[in-house]
This record gives structure tokens, sequence and C-alpha cells, in this order.
């Protein structure tokens, strides 16, 4: 039986171990008697296994540990759409540059993206903050008073006691009445 | 816009050593890479595009007052020594200088804080790069202070956001969260004892990058290095901090380990090495700022081991970003030569270590203040 083990950089499979629904990192090819057959494993049922993960005893590792200027390139030559719509850069130029011309390029080459940072970051999805756009109407006061709420509390820390009274005036304007 | 002469002095809080860890962790640094929604980013600009930029950004901090009580300085419209001061303070990258740094690009300038120790960089790779450098180790603090800016731009100025990807950034290596977060931490332990390369190999290993004292692309001088997340999506800025803070945790543990053992088995060898570096700086006639560097290096380790009774830490970073070329050069109100230059760097180095007192021997020191 030949073993080969290498780490995935595209962690979107759950881990074949046994009642376990972990996402996948370790990736391993089986070949016996000439068949070969492939299965996937978190890092704790890769270990159970006996399977190496190359993971370092001391630092904890996340999903991805790719040399992401190399990914770019790696990625890049395999797609070929056309150029963005709003700034015209094309495939091409991005594979020569590494940079992306203006927001729509993610729509323009958005399915080699995904599989490009994928890639490089061992995930697609964003999960950090979750952005708001400008509410010049005032629509979202419970967010409006949170962020005064915030800026507040750092003013009071910061002994700047002129701002947290005009930003405790601001925030009295904005709460509904009792 | 403001010139240097309007900004304070700004931009160097981290320098007072006064952080948590400071003892291996000269600072932290947590970064933010936004654009404006509907903008080409700065590589594929107009002038009008980054002078609009420019225009959002001076309304914020006109208007605003974000960041608070900050000075907004275009790069076009002050000197290059004073360019190269913001660079040195570590305030502007080189990108944002331009290539050869002699005609910085359109719309390029700073907004910096004279109350917090945050920073925007406006017109670099993308539209605005939001930092917050402090002392010593302080992932937590760092990230309250940019989230907080950041959800007060984002609140007044439109971002280029997508609900999968996140924030966009120029390089995709960025997008997501567009969070990077570094901590600059001195090894000379982990060097001396041989253990860094294995440590840096660990580093990489688990997905962070480390770099050299000035950035991107430069050479590791002094024992000095740059440990920083190299992934931005797929987590939450504070389980990337979190992981990231835990590895330096772990390096400062490995460092200090490194630190007893030469004191242990070396204590000879370790003894003269501080005291020759102190010496060296305390009586040269000119230095290169690399030897400076290395230098500081062992007089930073001789202070931290207790070989050395001064000069505090906060003289010591000082002495690294005062005695670069550009502030130099402002001191002397025109530009040296080279052998100019190191022979100011040594005078420099002196008065701050006389202003610190003379050192006969271990126990010849006074108590230290700063110059």
């Amino acid at each position: 039986m030949e073993k080969g083990c290498s780490r995935v950089s595209e962690p979107a499979k759950i881990c074949d171990g046994e009642n376990c629904e972990s996402p996948a990192v370790v990736y391993v090819k089986q070949i016996v008697g000439g068949k070969a057959s492939d299965y996937c494993y978190c890092r704790a049922c890769a270990e159970k296994k006996g399977i190496s993960t190359g993971a370092s005893q001391e630092f904890e590792a996340p999903a991805s540990a790719a040399p992401l200027e190399d990914e770019i390139r790696v990625s890049a030559a395999t797609c070929p759409p056309g150029p963005c719509s709003f700034c015209r850069l094309t495939w091409d130029a991005f594979k020569q540059s590494g940079r992306l011309g203006c927001p729509e390029c993610y729509a323009a080459f958005e399915p080699n993206l995904r599989s490009l940072l994928r890639r490089v970051h061992g995930a697609a999805l964003h999960a950090g903050k979750v952005y708001l756009p400008p509410d010049p109407a005032g629509v979202d006061i419970d967010r409006r008073i949170g962020t005064l709420r915030r800026r507040l509390r750092r003013a009071v820390e910061a002994e700047d006691f002129e701002t947290a009274a005009q930003l405790r005036d601001r925030i009295l304007e904005m709460e509904p009445a009792e | 816009m403001d010139d240097l002469e309007t900004v304070p002095d700004f931009g160097l809080d981290w320098l007072d050593g006064a952080g948590p860890d400071a003892d291996v962790v000269l600072s932290t640094r947590v970064r933010l890479a936004r654009n404006l929604a509907g903008r080409p980013y700065v590589s594929r600009a107009r002038r009008e595009d980054r002078e609009a930029v420019l225009a959002a950004v001076s309304r914020l901090v006109r208007r605003d007052s974000l960041p608070r009580e900050a000075s907004l300085v275009s790069m076009e419209r002050i000197g290059a020594r004073a360019r190269r001061i913001f660079l040195e303070r570590r305030l502007v990258s080189k990108e944002l200088l331009g290539e050869d740094r002699t005609e910085p690009p359109a719309g390029a300038a700073v907004a910096v804080s004279s109350v917090d120790p945050v920073s925007v960089m406006v017109n670099e790779e993308d539209h605005l790069r939001i930092q917050c450098l402090v002392s010593g180790l302080r992932f937590a603090d760092a990230w309250e202070l940019v989230d907080e800016l950041d959800d007060e731009i984002g609140e007044r100025v439109a971002m280029a956001y997508h609900h999968e990807f996140g924030y966009l950034t120029a390089c995709p290596t960025n997008a997501g969260t567009g969070l990077r977060g570094s901590a600059l931490v001195h090894l000379p332990g982990l060097v001396l004892t041989r253990e860094f390369k294995k440590v840096l190999r660990g580093i990489a290993h688990v997905g962070l990058t480390f770099r050299g004292l000035h950035g991107e692309g430069s050479r590791v001088a002094g024992n000095f290095f740059q440990v920083s997340n190299q992934t931005t999506l797929g987590k939450s800025e504070p389980d990337l901090l979190d992981h990231l803070g835990r590895v330096v945790e772990t390096v400062i543990r490995k460092e200090r380990k490194a630190r007893e053992v030469l004191v242990r088995d070396a204590s000879t060898v370790t003894e003269d090495k501080v005291w020759r570096a102190y010496g060296i700086l305390r009586h040269a006639r000119a230095l290169t700022y690399e030897e400076l560097v290395n230098l500081v290096s062992g007089v930073r380790l001789g202070v931290a081991l207790k070989l050395l009774p001064v000069p505090p830490v906060y003289t010591l970073n000082r002495l690294m970003i005062f005695s670069q070329k550009a502030h130099l050069e402002q001191a002397a109100g025109r530009e040296l030569s080279t052998p100019e230059r190191h022979a100011h760097r040594a005078e420099y180095v002196r008065r701050a270590l006389d202003s610190e007192g003379a050192l006969g021997g271990r126990d010849g020191g006074t108590s230290g203040c700063g110059p």
C-alpha cells in the first residue's frame, strides 16, 4: 500500500473521519492493489490515523499557509476571462501585476477570484466585520447610538470630558423618549 | 493641508516602551486596507480619482475630526526630506512615496492624529490604509482603536464591500478583512543560541510571515523581526489577531528562555558582547545605520538582562528612529554627505547616552531618564 499525503489549500470538504463534521485539511490518496481512493480528514482525525499533518507542535496552524504571491501566479495562469467593464483591466494584466483595478474586478473575475482566494486564504467567504454603508437619513438610529456610546466610553477613559459631554448630549438627543 | 511643522511630535507614542512585554516586543501595528466604492484602485486611478479620494479624507479630517485632532499632510506638498521623515517614523510606506521617492503619486497623503496612535495613509496601494501603532504587545488595544476609526469613516464614506468577499482590496491577498497585524520583536537570544531559524520556520508554517525591521523586502538587521498575519479572509478580525498574538506570545517565551540560557551558559561572552556594544556606541566617531542597529540590539539585550543599568528602552527606541538619514539632516538643517552622516549619527548617539550618565561598570550607572 502506498500512501501520499499533502495539505490541501481548499478546505471546502468535510472530514471523512467517523462521525466527524469538521472541515478537512488533509488530503490522502491511497493506492491499494493498483486502485486509487481519495480521502480527506480534519487534522485531529488525520493524526488519529497516524497521518503526519506536518503541523508544528508549538504553533497552532490556520487553514492556509500558501506563499501568496506564488499562488496568484499559479492560479492566474489558468484563467482567461474578459476585461473588467469598469476599469478595463484584463486578466492577463492582473497576472502581471497581481493587483486588481477596481472593486468591479471582483465581479468581472468572480469565479477565478473565488478559486484564487480559496487557494490564498484557505477560504473564500468573509467572516469579519459586516459593513453597513452610510446612513445619511439616520434611519439606523441604534447603530449610530452604538457608535456614539463607544466613542463616549473612550473619551471618558481618556479623561476628555469636554468631548464626552458633547457625545452624551448627542446620544440623549437621539435616544427615543421614555 | 498641513506641513511637517504643524504636526506635533507625531506618531512616536510607541517609542515609550511602556507596553506589555516591551523587553521583546517593540511595537504592535494593526492596519486595515479600505477602498472607496465606485472608484478605481490607485494603480488604475486617474489624477482626478486620486484627488477625489484625498478630498474625501480632507472632509473627514476637517469636518468630522477623523482621526481625532489630525493633521493631513500631502506628500506632494512637502519636501523630500520631510517625506522621508514620515517613512522613517513608519507612518507611511515606500509605496506611498513612489518608486524613486522623488515624485510622490498624485493625492498621496497621510492623516496623523495628535492624540491617538492612529493614522490614515491615502492613495497608497489601496485608497485608505487605517493604522494604529502602539508600544509592546497590544493587539486588542490597537484593534479597538482601528475598528472604531474604521466604523466612523465607513459611516461617512461608502466603502467597496462584497457580501461574500468582504472588503475589496487592490491585492486579493488583503481581501476580506483587509487586516494586517504585526509585532516588531527583538530576538537576540534566539539568534545567539541559533534557535531563531527553527522559530521562524514555525512562524511560516502556521501561516504567518516575518520580515525585517523596515517591512516587506527589507533586510533583517539587529535581530529585529516583524511577525505578521498573511491571510485576511475566512476569519474574523479578533480571531486573526488572537492567533497572531498567541504565536507572538510563544515567540516571547522562547526568546526569554534563550536569554536565560545565555546568562547561565555563556555569561562572560554575553556580558562582553553587550558591554562592547555599549562601549562602541558611547565612543564611536562614525557609525553606519546598520552598525547602529546591531549595536542597539546588543545594548537592548544588556538592559533586558540587567547587565547594563541604562539606557532605558525609550532612549534606545529613539536612537533607532532619530539617527536615520532624514532625521539627522533635519537636525543639521542641511543635506549631509555619507561620511558626514556617519559622524553626525555617532555624535547624536554619544549625546543621547551622555544624558543617561556614563557607566564604568555594572554598578557604575545612574538611573535612566529620557533625553
